[in-house]
């Protein structure tokens, strides 16, 4: 069962952080030196893949084409759907990227009495994965009020956005509730829905129970088991200035927080996570369908001598005029 | 490839974002600090336990204003067995009477903005230069 291994998995190292945040000859361990090589794995890794795969080959536009290709004036051509220019590319990977259109066309398809194929738009899964992603955008930049000191405007103004119903103290915010719905959604879909879940790996689950597991103690730690806010900023703002410590009053649930935070930061590059960098880099979104103008030549191609018509021509030419048949240049 | 320097340029862009709060608490010169609070010298005791108060003093104001304004209940008894009224303005910040100094220090450090002091007035003192 790959869905109950990977929920064990993540129970097994949240209860690892929260153990390591009771010990109090683990807490430096949990506290410092693991966040510390968790980010440093992240960032060498993310470089790394990014790297390898930047020296990848593109000799040739492969870009998937969903619309009319450039051709004759009269014709209009689908700039973003089949883009032949540097600007229709960046329309393109721009609303690829913030809106995830590509995944918008999902469809499924089933079988209904008679036998009788039916397809039909399938767009919960794209709102879903919307909504996850700006809500976790949101929820990252929130948290650098932790990170930095004097917290810029910007921060304080997107919380302010966020906390926009000003429902209790602390103040609700709004992208909580749906990136936990957004995320509890794409866990149920694929348990509930069998073709998905035939088709799901450990690896599926293990990132969706990591990310919700992040996210429940985060809420847990806001709006239910209050946490020494200030205690929690002291140890961020300590680690991204070099200067780590681990304050007496931060308390085992931010330590689940913070030990689920680094195994995913660990994680990311070996994983399918790292859709995040490769989603620029997807040759079949964004390279320009431009073949028909532009020859683009293999730059590993062998140097084969060849023969063309023109200079064949040439060479018989005084024979092919003798046997009275057509030139193509008299 | 010509789009090495574009991948490169991401990466390198990627990379300084991720680490910004390094960059930017080293040009602030910043060191990790927590905010220092002036704490009230008369009264020995709080309403409730410190580190009740540290974690969930909003808690508290919530159910007093809930109680007070719905309820109609303006007494709270601490758990050392005292008798307080169930006032911001009265009992919070007549031992706590300098808001710049001890609720705002730890606001602006995580970056709440509470909208207390949208209605309530800041101490007594201020009410009595106003009168």
């Amino acid at each position: 069962m790959n869905a109950l291994g990977s929920l064990v998995l993540v129970s097994a190292l949240a209860g690892l952080g929260f153990a390591g945040g009771q010990v109090a000859g683990l807490r430096p361990l949990f506290g410092m030196i693991i966040p510390y090589a968790a980010f440093l794995t992240f960032l060498l890794g993310v470089s790394y893949r990014i790297l390898v795969w930047m020296r990848s080959p593109v000799p040739f536009r492969i870009p998937t084409t969903c619309g009319q290709q450039k051709s004759l004036p009269w014709i209009t051509p689908s700039r973003l759907e089949n883009p032949s220019s540097t600007l229709g590319v960046i329309g393109r990977m721009a609303l690829e990227i913030g809106l995830f259109r590509s995944l918008f066309r999902n469809t499924r398809a089933e079988l209904r009495e008679g036998p009788r194929l039916a397809y039909g738009e399938a767009g919960l899964l794209w709102l879903g994965a919307l909504l996850f992603h700006w809500s976790f955008l949101f929820i990252v930049l929130r948290h650098l009020r932790f990170f930095l000191e004097p917290v810029p405007g910007v921060v304080n103004a997107l919380a302010g956005l966020d906390n926009f119903f000003q429902i209790g103290a602390p103040s609700l915010y709004v992208t909580d509730v749906l990136l936990a719905g957004a995320l509890g959604y794409l866990l149920l879909r694929r348990l509930v829905n069998p073709q998905v879940r035939y088709i799901s790996l450990f690896a599926d689950y293990f990132a969706l129970f990591l990310l919700l597991g992040i996210a429940v103690s985060g809420i847990l730690m806001r709006y239910v088991v209050r946490i020494d806010t200030v205690a929690a900023k002291h140890l961020a703002l300590g680690l991204v200035t070099f200067s780590p410590v681990v304050p007496e009053e931060v308390g085992p649930l931010f330590f689940v927080h913070l030990f689920l935070l680094s195994v995913l930061a660990a994680y990311f590059p070996f994983s399918k996570l790292m859709h995040m960098g490769g989603a620029f880099l997807s040759p079949t979104r964004n390279l320009a369908n431009n073949s028909r103008m532009k020859r683009h030549v293999n730059p590993w191609n062998y140097g084969v001598p060849v023969h063309t018509y023109e200079e064949w021509e040439d060479e018989f030419r005084d024979k092919i005029k003798a046997a009275g048949l057509p030139l193509e240049k008299e | 490839m010509s789009d090495r320097g574009l991948i490169v340029g991401g990466l390198v862009l990627f990379l300084g974002l991720v680490t910004l709060p390094v960059w930017y608490n080293v040009a602030a010169g910043r060191t990790a600090k927590p905010p220092e609070l002036t704490l009230p010298t008369q009264a020995k005791s709080c309403v409730a336990p410190v580190e009740y108060m540290r974690a969930s003093h909003m808690d508290l104001l919530m159910t007093w204003r809930d109680d007070v304004v719905r309820q109609g209940e303006r007494t709270f008894v601490g758990l050392d067995g005292k008798t307080y009224a169930k006032s911001l303005t009265g009992t919070c910040m007549a031992c706590h009477v300098n808001r710049a100094e001890f609720c705002d220090r730890c606001h602006d450090y995580a970056a709440v903005t509470p909208t207390c002091w949208e209605c309530h007035l800041e101490s007594r003192q201020v009410q009595r230069t106003a009168r």
